[in-house]
């Protein structure tokens, strides 16, 4: 049983909870996740990445979109009330070195996991640019948090609203171009995104990690539901990652696998996606 | 086989009985022999292939009295040695031709913790049933005293009698022992390590205790109230659980030891990593591990379609692959869950399913196809990337290999399409990476087993292992066995400290 302690809605969709979980906030390294249910018997078992911890005072932030069942009950969850189904830290933390210059990329959500990596990688004396995108405005989060972290930041929005108008692959584009080109490229954000960033970077060759959320049921490599093609491997994402060589992932299985229960979702988010997916691949 | 109601069969033992007790000499071998071998009352196979019920019922008294009386009480006691924990087989199934059933579960319960587990789920026929006297005798192994069958009459009856009766408990020791995992192993460790007055904490990654027992083997086979019985025994005899835990990520094994004071700890954390064909098309979606089918069925409920939160993929035509224990459950699910039609897909033939018997006579009797000597090639997706069918090939059995078995070998140019929407993967388990991923200290085989000695002592110290982590993917029984053999080795080593600190 785990408290929440804080919520915060920090988009329409898109909400943040602080959950009090001691022993996850001292173990907890940058790139890991949990896994939560809302009811032990009939619930689901979601994995959300691990956005912020505080050690001290023993708990961990989450950040959510509201995409189905699930996430749109936890949203309806005021603090006070507790999570029955809490565990982890789970999957293995990002590996953090001085690699240089780092460019960050973020899109919608996907800044939520991005920043604890972010700190790590500034921490560990690197040099940071940070791309984040989203569709509007509103859809941007952590902007704050991540400057305070870069050395330069770049926001992108489809319409303009704030920032350039652009996908985030055209500014990474552009750095890619630079010399010097990047050390590392980390992208965290919708898999269509996450392909396209991959897609980018691969003909200058600048490593690319991506961060996968796929679909899970245990989290603890038993089950085989979170398997998805690197490389021409089978590789589980929850014990082997969820961080993988982006030149390597097999992007379009990965989304397929994402629909597997689509009849299921309550809000189809997908259908986003694949707008998004088009006018990807329109510019590219 | 037809199928014969349970109250036929009842009658027919009871007739039986009648006749045996108007003798008034006592039995002789030969007479014994004669006594037909007492079927197994169960569930008529059109409606439970509907239902998440226990497919088989269970013996009643009559039945149960007539069958134990066709034990011989032979003194070589073959069923003993054959048992991996060497149940007092004769002498049990004695008091149960003697209508003392309770003597005859207290007998059983000397050696074996979970006999209402054991007698659903242990496969007899290759255990203590393989060379019963009986068997032998009416050159038969089907025909062996149904000693399975029996373990689970006696385990039932104290059940329901309430009798169960809690294990004493030494003094408190001072002494503290950590589990890790909750399957059939773990839940002995703490067992008897409890026994004799540690401190045990079981922590299990799941929010569900009971392993496989409770994720992967369906309520129609185990019911999870039996499961949930033992667990509260333990509960009552003052084990603690600690659920939603993942030892070597939510705290790493050394920290259990070096900052949380535990003076020895078990690993029994089961297989993991299931097995792929490694063909294409096996990333699609609707194909399925066993485990992660089964999972979202059993443990997260997807069967209560309409209440679970989980999604189950709805199916109507299943290829299940594989032909052990695990691919029985998963198409027999699969049909419970809708599907219209389930294959198993098996490469070798019948006689080497590693299944239970009464597993493969119940699916065959449930409707589902078996296809034997063919596999699978690769597994063809529509444009959605779903699965349309599979493509499979025909095998024959060729040249013997080095263990004397006929190896199949394919028939070039046999390739055939099976219309499926639903491909299920049960071809087995790598062992599970969580602990060894994140205890560099824990030697493991190249499997990633993790390796023992003759006492489950690992190659840390104050750590022990046994089950599935230990032996690869095996059975219930296997796991228990080396659960007690861990329990001791850690009494051991904890009574030597005990006796330390007192000098
Ligand atoms: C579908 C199916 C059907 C089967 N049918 C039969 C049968 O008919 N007869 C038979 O004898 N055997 C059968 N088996 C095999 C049998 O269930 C296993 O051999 C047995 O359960 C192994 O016991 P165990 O205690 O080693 O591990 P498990 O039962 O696998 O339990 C391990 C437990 O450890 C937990 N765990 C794992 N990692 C961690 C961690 N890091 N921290 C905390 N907890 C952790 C797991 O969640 C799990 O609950 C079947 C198996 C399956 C999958
Ligand atoms: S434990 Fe298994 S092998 Fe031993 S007597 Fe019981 S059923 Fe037979
Ligand atoms: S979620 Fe089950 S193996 Fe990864």
């Amino acid at each position: 049983m785990n408290k929440i302690i804080d919520k915060k809605q920090l988009s329409k969709d898109v909400f943040q909870m602080k959950i009090e979980a001691p022993l996850i906030a001292s173990e907890r390294q940058a790139g890991q996740f949990i896994i939560l249910q809302i009811d032990e018997d009939l619930g689901e078992r979601i994995p959300l990445t691990i956005a912020d911890a505080d050690e001290a005072a023993g708990t961990i932030t989450i950040i959510y979109q509201v995409v189905g069942k699930t996430t749109h009950e936890l949203s309806q969850l005021e603090p006070g009330k507790y999570l029955p189904v809490f565990a982890g830290p789970l999957g293995k933390p990002t590996h953090i070195e001085n690699f240089g210059r780092v460019v960050c990329v973020g899109g919608g959500i996907g800044t939520a996991p991005l920043h604890p990596i972010t700190q790590a990688l500034k921490n560990a004396g690197n040099h940071i640019t940070t791309i984040l995108g989203a569709r509007t405005s509103e859809l941007l989060i952590l902007t704050e948090e991540m400057a305070k972290l870069s050395d330069s930041m770049i926001i992108c929005t489809d319409n303009g609203s704030a920032g350039r108008k652009a996908l985030v692959t055209e500014p990474l584009k552009e750095i890619c171009s630079q010399d010097p080109k990047p050390d590392l490229v980390i992208a965290i954000g919708p898999p269509v995104m996450m392909k396209f960033c991959s897609l980018t970077t691969k003909p200058f060759g600048v490593k690319t990690l991506v961060s996968l959320n796929t679909i899970m049921v245990d989290g603890t490599g038993m089950c085989g539901g979170c398997r998805v093609n690197v490389g021409n491997e089978v590789k589980f994402v929850c014990v082997d990652g969820p961080e993988f060589d982006g030149h390597l992932v097999d992007f379009d299985n990965m989304m397929m696998r994402l629909n597997s229960y689509k009849e299921f979702e309550l809000h189809n988010h997908n259908c986003h996606l694949e707008n998004q997916m088009s006018s990807l691949e329109k510019k590219l | 086989m037809t199928y014969i109601e349970s109250s036929t069969l009842t009658a027919i033992a009871k007739d039986y009985l009648e006749e045996l007790k108007k003798r008034n000499d006592p039995l002789k071998a030969r007479d014994r022999l004669k006594i037909p071998l007492q079927e197994m009352p169960s569930q008529d196979p059109h409606i439970r292939a509907k239902n998440l019920e226990e497919v088989a019922t269970g013996y009643t008294e009559e039945q149960a009295i007539l069958e134990a009386m066709r034990c011989l009480q032979c003194p070589k006691e073959m069923c003993v040695h054959d048992c991996p924990v060497m149940v007092n087989i004769p002498v049990f199934l004695k008091y149960i031709a003697d209508g003392d059933f309770q003597s005859a579960v207290d007998e059983i319960k000397k050696t074996s913790l979970l006999p209402a587990i054991c007698g659903r789920v242990c496969p007899q026929e290759v255990q203590c049933q393989l060379n019963c006297t009986v068997g032998k005798s009416l050159k038969d192994v089907d025909q062996a005293v149904s000693i399975g069958r029996l373990e689970r009459f006696v385990a039932d009856w104290e059940r329901k009698q309430g009798t169960v009766k809690l294990p004493e408990i030494k003094p408190e020791t001072g002494k503290k022992v950590a589990i890790v995992g909750s399957g059939p192993a773990g839940l002995v460790v703490a067992a008897d390590v409890r026994r004799e007055g540690h401190e045990v904490t079981l922590f299990e990654a799941f929010h569900k205790l009971g392993g496989v027992m409770r994720y992967g083997i369906p309520e129609f086979r185990l019911p999870n109230d039996i499961v949930d019985e033992e667990i509260e025994t333990l509960k009552k005899i003052g084990v603690k659980f600690q659920t939603n835990f993942v030892v070597g990520r939510t705290r790493k094994l050394h920290d259990l030891i070096t900052k949380d004071g535990y003076d020895a700890v078990f690993v029994g954390t089961g297989a993991g990593l299931p097995l792929f064909m490694g063909i294409e098309g096996e990333n699609l979606v609707g194909v399925f591990s066993a485990n992660e089918y089964l999972t979202r069925a059993n443990l997260m409920r997807a069967f209560e379609k309409d209440k679970a939160a989980t999604p189950i993929y709805s199916s109507k035509r299943v290829a299940v692959l594989g032909g052990g224990n695990v691919a029985m459950d998963a198409a027999r699910m699969s049909l419970r869950l809708g599907a219209e039609k389930v294959y198993v897909v098996y490469r070798r033939t019948e006689v080497e399913m590693p299944a239970r018997k009464e597993e493969v006579q119940h699916a065959k009797e449930e409707g589902i196809e078996f296809l034997f000597l063919q596999n699978a090639k690769r597994i063809l997706g529509d444009e959605k990337s779903r699965v349309k069918a599979m493509e499979c090939l025909r095998y024959e059995l060729g040249e013997p290999d080095s263990s004397g078995r006929r190896r199949p070998v394919v028939i070039p140019d046999s390739e055939f399409l099976l219309d499926v929407d639903t491909v299920i993967v049960a071809i087995g388990n790598g062992s599970n990476p969580l602990v060894s991923q994140t205890t560099p200290d824990l030697k493991v085989n190249r499997w990633g087993n993790i390796i023992v000695d003759d006492n489950q002592k690992t190659s840390m110290e104050r750590v022990f292992a046994g089950g599935d982590i230990v032996l690869g993917a095996a059975t219930v029984i296997l796991a228990m066995g080396e659960g007690r053999r861990a329990a001791k080795a850690i009494n051991d080593l904890l009574a030597e400290d005990l006796k330390k600190n007192q000098s």
